[in-house]
């Protein structure tokens, strides 16, 4: 009892990131229709902007660690709002597939210019914030585990205000809906493209930095795994549908957890996209999202 | 009432609201529209009228911005918006009911009616504008909360009429507002757009198949064919033209 409720506990702290990623696969395929596969990268970005700002600020401290959070998060919502205006946006109206290649391509760019910049050798991030270890009716949990859940939490709640109690977010779900009729509406959807990369960019920055505290090496590939891993969350939630991501992740990172502590540890990756493909057998459009024909 | 301002063309030009001259707007390599020219006064219900294809609905995309045009401009209220790009266009008070009612499904009517005042900043002229919708569609209170994609075809109509209401224009392009919609409601959407033109003086371009209708509610006419004006003059006159009625009104 007390090793499940551990594996549980582990596996919704890895799933908290899987999420964090996954709302940023689930925003932008909603207001443009493709996966930008870039994404995992400016994850990776994140991790690195992390590792850098650690570096000026005092470690092991609260407001330092939320100082290093903060500029990820802020460095990678420039990041994902250039690779919108640099990349994509020259190819709106361009067929999806052209743009979906143009993603692997940007995807590509980042990894390496990473290794060329940074180089391929794995650094230890640094704990940024004060660790702890807590035992509790036998369980062992880092206040890092901790820390992951409640700031995957509270970044939720607020990406959920901003999406319907805000002017921007209510313009968000109109682009998504129907592009054209945002414009009608006085969208300006160039804009509310650009705001959605950035805030999608942002969640990915802080995923970065709170999966470099729980798995301190980071490198420019670092994004690849988890980046597929959030891809599928996202497309096992439903993909567009932002509540679908958020339970996609957790899903995910929680049978995966469980099955990597099992004596079928080596397959964990099999046995979890076994899993999705089983899930998607049932429910094609994903565990929330809505079968609906596609517009013509 | 002197009927001096009867068709004076001096006195019309002073007063339009809305010119189109010479407008060319082709899909690749099909033309869809060869050169139409029209003219809106101010104040006016305007109808375009023509079968399916004839290009009705790309002239209004292309005067909302949502299709450049190949050639020709558009004048709306002075100023030349042809090159403008559609939020630009709406922000000048330019609004076009798109057909289908494209209405944002999965949000609130609540929402939806938010959404028509994205670009009003002064609360009070959007509760005003809100007030005014609910005194015309009254129905549409009842259902604030309710998603906008559980309603009926009608209601749905209803809708994205008062969701282009919220943007507090100047002049509606109305597409195909009868299309889809149980018979009866048809008469009722057809009264409150004479209420709204009445109300605010809002100009009105209306794009109809349903051309009695149209004839009847409208002071002028274009008739459209294969992207080309074919006919156009005071709609009395031409409700009662041989040719148009053979074509467009049944016998």
């Amino acid at each position: 009892m007390e090793a499940f409720f551990q594996q549980l506990l582990n596996g919704l702290s890895l799933g908290a990131i899987y999420a964090l990623i996954a709302l940023g696969y689930t925003m932008v395929y909603g207001v443009l229709r493709f996966i930008n596969f870039a994404h995992a990268d400016v994850f990776m970005s994140g991790a690195f902007i992390g590792y850098y700002a650690a570096q000026r600020l005092p470690p092991g401290t609260v407001w330092g660690g939320l100082a290093v959070l903060g500029a990820a998060m802020l460095g990678c919502a420039l990041i994902g709002m250039l690779i919108e205006r640099l990349a994509y946006r020259p190819l709106r109206g361009a067929p999806t597939l052209n743009v979906l290649i143009t993603a692997i391509g940007v995807s590509l760019l980042m990894e390496y210019s990473g290794q060329l910049f940074f180089g391929a050798t794995p650094r230890t991030f640094p704990a940024v914030f004060p660790t702890k270890q807590f035992s509790l009716g036998g369980l062992a949990i880092s206040s890092n585990q901790l820390l992951v859940i409640a700031a995957a939490l509270a970044l939720v709640a607020a990406l959920q205000l901003i999406i319907h109690r805000t002017r921007i977010g209510t313009a968000m779900r109109a682009v998504a809906q129907n592009p054209r009729a945002a414009q009608l509406m006085g969208v300006n959807n160039s804009r509310v493209i650009a705001f959605t990369f950035g805030l999608g960019s942002a969640l990915a920055g802080a995923g970065g930095i709170l999966y470099a505290l729980n798995y301190p090496s980071i490198d420019p590939l670092m994004g690849v795994s988890p980046g597929l891993k959030a891809f599928t969350a996202a497309i096992l939630g439903g993909i567009g549908n932002i509540p679908g991501a958020a339970l996609g992740g957790l899903l995910l990172g929680t049978v995966e957890t469980f099955v990597s502590g099992s004596a079928l540890s080596t397959y964990k990756d099999a046995i979890a996209f076994t899993i999705l493909l089983t899930i998607l057998f049932f429910r094609p459009a994903g565990l929330l999202g809505r079968a609906t024909a596609e517009k013509v | 009432m002197p009927a001096a301002h009867d068709s004076s063309s001096a006195a019309a030009a002073a007063t339009e609201i809305l010119r189109v001259e010479d407008l060319h707007v082709s899909y690749g390599a099909i033309s869809a529209l060869n050169g139409i020219s029209l003219s809106v006064p101010a104040g006016a219900i305007v109808t375009l009228i023509g079968g399916n294809g004839a290009g009705k609905t790309t002239t209004l995309h292309s005067l909302s911005g949502l299709i450049r045009a190949a050639r020709g401009r558009v004048h709306f209220a002075g100023e030349d918006i042809t090159a403008l790009a559609p939020h630009h266009i709406v922000a000048r008070g330019l609004c076009h009911v798109p057909e289908g009612r494209m209405i944002f499904a999965n949000l609130s009517v609540a929402e939806n009616l938010a959404m028509g005042a994205y670009l009003q900043r002064s609360p009070a002229q959007i509760a005003a504008a809100r007030d005014y919708c609910f005194s015309i569609f009254p129905r549409l209170r009842e259902r604030l909360r309710q998603n906008a994609g559980t309603l009926s075809g009608g209601e749905q109509q209803m809708l994205a009429i008062a969701r282009a209401l919220m943007s507090r224009p100047k002049f509606l392009m109305l597409d195909e507002p009868s299309l889809g919609i149980a018979p009866r409601l048809i008469s009722t959407i057809f009264e409150k757009i004479v209420e709204i033109n009445r109300d605010h003086g809002t100009g009105i371009l209306l794009v109809e198949q349903n051309a009695r209708l149209a004839l009847e509610i409208s002071t002028h006419a274009y008739v459209l064919e294969t992207g080309h004006i074919v006919m156009s003059g005071p709609s009395r006159e031409l409700r009662n033209n041989a040719q148009l009625k053979a074509a467009y009104l049944g016998s």
